[in-house]
């Protein structure tokens, strides 16, 4: 203070000496009076002022207070987790905004996230999880269950977030892991089966953030039964859901048979997941996948996974090897069209380039092989057919005429042991043999 | 005719016939486990004898390897009977007790034959080759035609289209498969017997890989031939050892083996055929 009247008493250089002195009286009175002022404000504040972040802390961050554990649920707050969280910078009162002094009411006000999340909250009301969390009756925001400690709450795209795209797996599957939450709720389990797919390698095994994780098909919060036809999910919905990435596969697929019969409404069109799999998507050049898709085709195509079965195509696909030709080798696998149509690859004008891919210096001629051939069918192949027929009949008349000579040749040899009678041979043989001569 | 003929050793096979069927031995068990492996490839056993023997390539490598030796010997056998019918001269190779064609005594034997087997009369006398050896040899040799010539066509498809219309390779696929079934349970069943198996034989003739049976068998088993070589004197001509030891151990070892894996492929192929 005195340093701040000697300021004031230099910066009147002009004024006289008696001057100088009332200033410097006065200065020293107004000074006073400020400091009276200031230190009344302070008391004033000890009763009204919001508390600060650290006053809230300087309770809430002991974990070891046995009364925070006495509750029924930790109001622990950690401070380490809760600086750097993404709620930290707008304060304890932002979301607790019932409590402005100490001591508090008890028990405090659920804190809506709706507040500043209204969209993601509105989203969610009609989801499933909404349905479900409404049974539960739970005093908290359901929007906890998957993002976690609101305390300590990053943002999506901090690879510490619990909704970060490389985590979201392990989040569903704290639920849509446990085999015992999936058999109350009647789901499936399908956490291990996404780990398993292409999906979930790419993901955890490559760290992709491009790589499809729940909320990429069924969305974040507005997620839907796959029987209601707004989700994403739905059998209609699934060829955009999936062609929001594969989106040149999507354009093969409606222009194909089964995106047009889907289209046109058929209840038994394909769409993308009856042949890849919901969550269990596999790597298109795996073994093992290759060889079961020849028999997800027969699901529908049942005749002609059946006469494929009898060509050597089927045969080397059933002994368990991919060197030969599947079902897309020759129609395609998302751009497939009728024979009918003039850009199938299985088109008679087509069908020499589509064979030769493996069959060089295939022709005309050689594509009239039948790759579905049918020997029961006359009308298809009538010597096919006729060919079968003489085959049959051959084995039939060598084994009969043959199988009857044998046993009756053992009957005849076991016989003549068990008696011990070798007669020899030549005996009367001649005369017989002149007789019937 | 020496009616104690039971000491002295006679050759029946001579050493090319008995390699040929040595080599029709090998490749027909190789031709019979590869092709039965890709007949019935949704058999469990025909995965595992995929997956054991190195994979699909593998397996018809095998198989084509063994087509292409037993074609060489195929052909071998034909041009050795047109060496002996042109540059010989030996008719008797067509027509007649040495031939394989058959004679009206054949239909004469299976008669008699079947008349001893519902014991209405003696068992003929045979020649130098019974009716059902005949039969076992035609069934080889149209056998390996129609087999060979189907199973070429499938390997050479492109090549053979420009010949024939392709549907005819979908007929090719399925009268390989069905005459190599025929060929399979006939020789496994039928030819096993008949030549082997048969109570008066039983476990196996070694006849075919000594080459020699001894004179009393000869006389027993082919006594027309036996008579007719004695009478010309042919008969001392084929006199022989007593086969030796190895060979007599050699014999053994082919049966076990080849009726051990002939029997396997057997009841395995008829199983998955009527449970198809």
């Amino acid at each position: 203070m005195a340093h701040g009247s000697r300021r004031m008493a230099s910066s009147g250089r002009m004024v006289s000496g008696f001057g100088r002195i009332a200033c410097a009286i006065a200065v020293m009175l107004l000074s006073a009076v400020a400091m009276a002022q200031a230190a009344a404000t302070k008391v004033q504040a000890a009763s009204t002022k919001v508390l600060s972040d650290s006053d809230c802390l300087s309770c809430h961050n002991l974990k070891a207070s046995a009364k925070l554990q006495a509750r029924p649920v930790s109001v622990y707050v950690n401070a380490e987790t809760f600086q750097p969280s993404i709620h930290a910078k707008l304060g304890c009162n932002s979301c607790h905004s019932d409590i402005h002094a100490f001591p508090h009411p008890d028990p405090v006000r659920p804190v809506s996230c709706a507040g500043c999340h209204s969209s993601q909250t509105a989203a969610f009301a009609g989801s499933v999880h909404a349905i479900a969390e409404r049974e539960k009756k739970s005093r908290f925001p359901a929007c906890l269950n998957c993002h976690g400690n609101p305390h300590g709450m990053r943002a999506k795209t901090d690879p510490k977030s619990r909704v970060y795209p490389l985590n979201l797996p392990r989040t569903c599957g704290t639920c849509h892991g446990n085999p015992e939450i999936a058999k109350k709720y009647g789901f499936p389990d399908v956490y291990a089966l996404y780990m398993d797919s292409i999906h979930g390698f790419a993901l955890t095994s490559d760290g992709l953030l491009v790589a499809a994780t729940c909320a990429s098909c069924h969305g974040a919060h507005d997620i839907l039964s796959r029987k209601d036809p707004k989700s994403r999910t739905f059998r209609n919905n699934v060829p955009a859901t999936c062609g929001g990435c594969h989106a040149g596969v999507q354009v093969d697929y409606l222009a194909g048979a089964h995106g047009t019969a889907m289209m046109a409404g058929r209840p038994n069109a394909p769409v993308c997941t009856n042949c890849h799999t919901a969550h269990q998507i596999t790597q298109v050049n795996v073994v093992n996948w290759q060889l079961k898709t020849v028999a997800t085709c027969g699901n529908c195509h049942k005749k002609r996974l059946y006469t494929y079965r009898d060509t050597f195509h089927g045969q080397v696909t059933e002994l368990g090897f991919v060197a030969t030709a599947r079902c897309w080798s020759c129609h395609g696998s998302h751009l497939i069209l009728r024979a009918s149509n003039l850009n199938s690859k299985v088109a008679p004008a087509n069908l020499p380039a589509t064979c030769g891919k493996c069959h060089h210096g295939a022709t005309a001629s050689f594509v009239s092989y039948e790759p579905h051939p049918n020997p029961h069918d006359r009308r298809q192949n009538p010597a096919l057919y006729y060919a079968a027929l003489f085959m049959n009949l051959l084995l039939l008349g060598v084994f009969l005429f043959f199988g009857l000579h044998t046993a009756m040749w053992l009957a005849r040899s076991l016989m003549d042991k068990g008696q011990g009678a070798r007669r020899p041979p030549a005996t009367s043989a001649k005369k017989d043999d002149g007789v019937k001569r | 005719m020496k009616n104690n003929d039971s000491g002295r050793y006679y050759f029946r096979f001579s050493l090319g016939q008995r390699y040929l069927h040595g080599l029709v031995i090998i490749t027909f068990l190789g031709l019979a486990a590869t092709g039965m492996t890709l007949r019935f490839s949704e058999r469990g056993w025909a995965k595992w004898l995929a997956e054991m023997t190195g994979g699909f390539g593998a397996v018809l490598s095998l198989h084509k390897l063994c087509a292409v030796l037993i074609s060489a010997g195929f052909v071998y056998h034909i041009g050795d009977i047109l060496y002996r019918a042109i540059i010989k001269k030996d008719r008797s190779l067509f027509w007649g007790p040495n031939s394989m064609t058959p004679q009206p005594k054949d239909a004469v034997d299976l008669y008699m034959m079947v008349r001893w087997f519902l014991w209405m009369g003696p068992q003929p006398e045979f020649d130098h080759f019974a009716y059902w050896e005949k039969f076992d040899y035609w069934a080889v040799f149209w056998g390996m035609a129609i087999i060979g010539i189907s199973g070429y066509m499938m390997w050479f498809g492109p090549f053979f289209a420009r010949l024939v219309p392709g549907y005819v390779l979908n007929i090719a696929l399925l009268i390989h498969s069905e005459e190599a079934l025929l060929a399979v349970w006939f020789i496994f069943i039928i030819h096993f017997f008949n030549s082997h198996l048969r109570p008066e034989k039983f476990p196996l003739d070694p006849v075919i890989f000594t080459g020699r049976l001894t004179g009393g068998e000869y006389q027993h088993e082919r006594p027309l031939d036996y008579s007719r070589l004695d009478k010309s004197g042919a008969l001392e001509m084929l006199r022989t050892d007593p086969p030796p030891r190895w060979l007599q151990n050699f014999s053994w070892l082919i049966t076990v083996i080849s009726v051990g894996i002939g029997f396997s492929l057997l009841v395995l192929t008829l199983i998955a055929f009527w449970t198809e």
